[in-house]
């Protein structure tokens, strides 16, 4: 049968684990070609372990496991001329461009508004806002030559209400609301639609560590996963911790495909009813 | 292949025709089995033709045409005796309910206001749909095996269109009414592992919404087709594309979904 995506090519940023992994793969099995940019190197201010080289060539080898091409670079989201290229080098290989899942984020670090030092807030602006604005700036003009598209954008829970000692990641997930929205006007003529997603708490190598679990347990000196877990199922409404990143990609893949062919300007949760709650 | 939904049983009111036989077929197609509920009749308010038996038999044709099972019953969703009877013999036939498809609704909007059409959008878009929740819960939670509800509101539901007669009103009321019953059944059933979302469609290729009636009061009022200005350029869209939506809530794509409001708008609502 005739895959969900298929003939399509999609790019994907911060693909080298985690969400933009489970979305290239997902993606792939629907019968998408995909380009994957990930930075494979250490933020120094980041407390938990960076994407590699390696985990980057694990998503080429899953794609490729599936009989789908793949252009992988490593590339900063942070540096405008280096996404250009890498986009530009995988249409060049792949043909078109159809669908872009800007992804790559970081979580930073922990503090109140009032503490944040001034690095991380600029560094968290730009990987976590202007990185998805870069993102999307590169691709539009493939997504037009294709006469038409679909831009998923990851937000966050944190992207529509407040978490304390995260100011600089909810302004920049609220953020990206903004640009999603002003996107989906400029280029719903041209048929290209720009959507936002909102996961919840999600099973991945930049949430599931020692640093998210003290935030989620101020109380506790040496917080395990057992006790991350017992805060964070009071977040969701349905009786789960966390979700999983197969279930971001399947609303990724959801407004990728002909499916939601008019589904445009609008942010859409996946968050175990979090928001709800 | 399997269908995404394949052994569900899924309960859908206003299903003779226009989006709820689309979500009929959409599901069948996935291999959900129907219990099928519609008026068929008019309601006085209401300016162009309701669905009629013969409608309503037509769903029950292209379902099994698929090969898929369907019990049909005309109901009335502002009677919740009749309701619950018609889910109670679907269920005796088919088997437990894992989906509810709150879909049944009317547009009693005409160049010949009525004041009863505030009470009558009401009782079909907001009491009618709480009626189909409400009779459908009890064995849903006594079986303990979750479930997915999806409620349809409208780009009326989150913006304040619908024009000045009583009947759009009214009809922007109770489709926001909607989103607020589906946030209070999202939180109290979400322990139960039932989800529960509203859908919000632009104008839909539909006899509600195609028809001399609604078309008379658009080009009579340029505020009731600039309430139609989607910002994709395409001027309605089709039942299918509520289908399409509708089909993503309800399978174990979204497992995790659950309190959201998704519409299905061409950019409507972000083009204000």
């Amino acid at each position: 049968m005739t895959g969900r995506v298929e003939g399509k090519v999609a790019f994907i940023t911060g693909a080298a684990r985690g969400q933009g992994r489970s979305h290239a793969i997902r993606l792939a099995q629907e019968g998408a070609d995909i380009i994957a940019i990930d930075i494979c190197e250490a933020l120094p201010e980041n407390p938990y372990p960076p994407a590699t080289e390696e985990d980057l060539a694990e998503t080429v080898r899953q794609v490729e496991a599936l009989d789908r091409r793949i252009v992988a670079r490593k590339a900063d989201v942070r540096d405008f001329d280096a996404l250009k290229a890498a986009v530009d080098e995988g249409v060049a290989e792949l043909g078109r461009l159809d669908i872009v899942a800007a992804n790559a984020g970081i979580a930073g670090t922990y503090n109140t508004g009032e503490n944040i030092p001034e690095y991380d807030w600029s560094n968290m602006i730009d990987i976590n806002l202007s990185g998805v604005w870069r993102t999307c700036k590169v691709a539009i003009p493939h997504l037009k030559t294709s006469g038409g598209g679909s831009i998923i954008i990851t937000s966050s829970d944190a992207g529509l209400f407040a978490f304390p000692n995260l100011a600089h990641y909810v302004s920049a997930k609220h953020g990206l609301v903004g640009l999603m929205r002003t996107l989906a006007l400029e280029l719903a003529a041209d048929f290209i639609r720009v959507n936002s997603v909102h996961p919840t708490v999600v099973n991945t190598p930049m949430v599931n560590n020692d640093a998210t679990f003290r935030l989620f347990r101020p109380d506790l000196e040496n917080p395990t996963v057992e006790d991350f877990k017992a805060a964070a199922v009071s977040i969701n409404a349905l009786p789960i911790a966390w979700v999983e990143p197969v279930d971001i990609s399947n609303a990724v893949l959801f407004l990728a495909s002909d499916e939601a062919r008019y589904v445009t300007g609008i942010t859409l949760p996946v968050d175990a009813g979090a928001i709800a709650k | 292949m399997t269908g995404q939904l394949e052994g569900k049983v899924a309960f859908i009111t206003g299903a003779a025709r226009g989006q709820g036989r689309s979500h009929a077929i959409r599901l069948a197609q996935e291999g959900a089995d129907i219990i099928a509920i519609d008026i068929c009749a008019q309601i006085d308010t209401v300016p162009y033709p309701m669905a009629t038996p013969d409608d309503l038999q037509e769903t029950v044709r292209q379902v099994e045409a698929l090969d898929r099972r369907i019990h049909a019953v005309e109901a009335d969703v502002r009677d919740r005796s009749a309701l619950q009877a018609a889910l109670d013999a679907g269920v005796a036939e088919l088997g437990p309910v894992d989906i509810v498809l709150a879909n049944a609704g009317i547009f009693p909007l005409s160049m010949n206001p009525d004041p009863r059409e505030w009470q009558d959008v009401l009782d079909v878009n907001l009491t009618g749909v709480y009626h189909t929740v409400e009779v459908a819960i009890p064995s849903m939670i006594e079986r303990g095996q979750g479930g997915a509800i999806v409620l349809t509101s409208s780009t009326a539901g989150l913006a304040g269109i619908g024009g000045d007669n009583p009947g759009g009103r009214g009809y922007t009321a109770a489709k926001h009414g909607v989103v607020g019953l589906m946030r209070s059944y999202a939180n109290s059933l979400a322990k139960h592992s039932i989800r529960v979302n509203t859908v919000h469609p632009t104008g839909v290729n539909t006899p509600m919404v195609v028809n001399d009636a609604i078309q008379e009061l658009m080009q009579a009022d340029p505020a009731m087709s600039n309430a139609m200005a989607n910002a994709l350029p395409v001027p309605m869209i089709e039942p299918v594309d509520i289908s399409n939506a509708i089909l993503w809530l309800v399978s174990d794509a979204a497992r995790y979904v659950t309190g959201v409001t998704l519409p299905v708008d061409a950019g409507f609502l972000v083009n204000k």
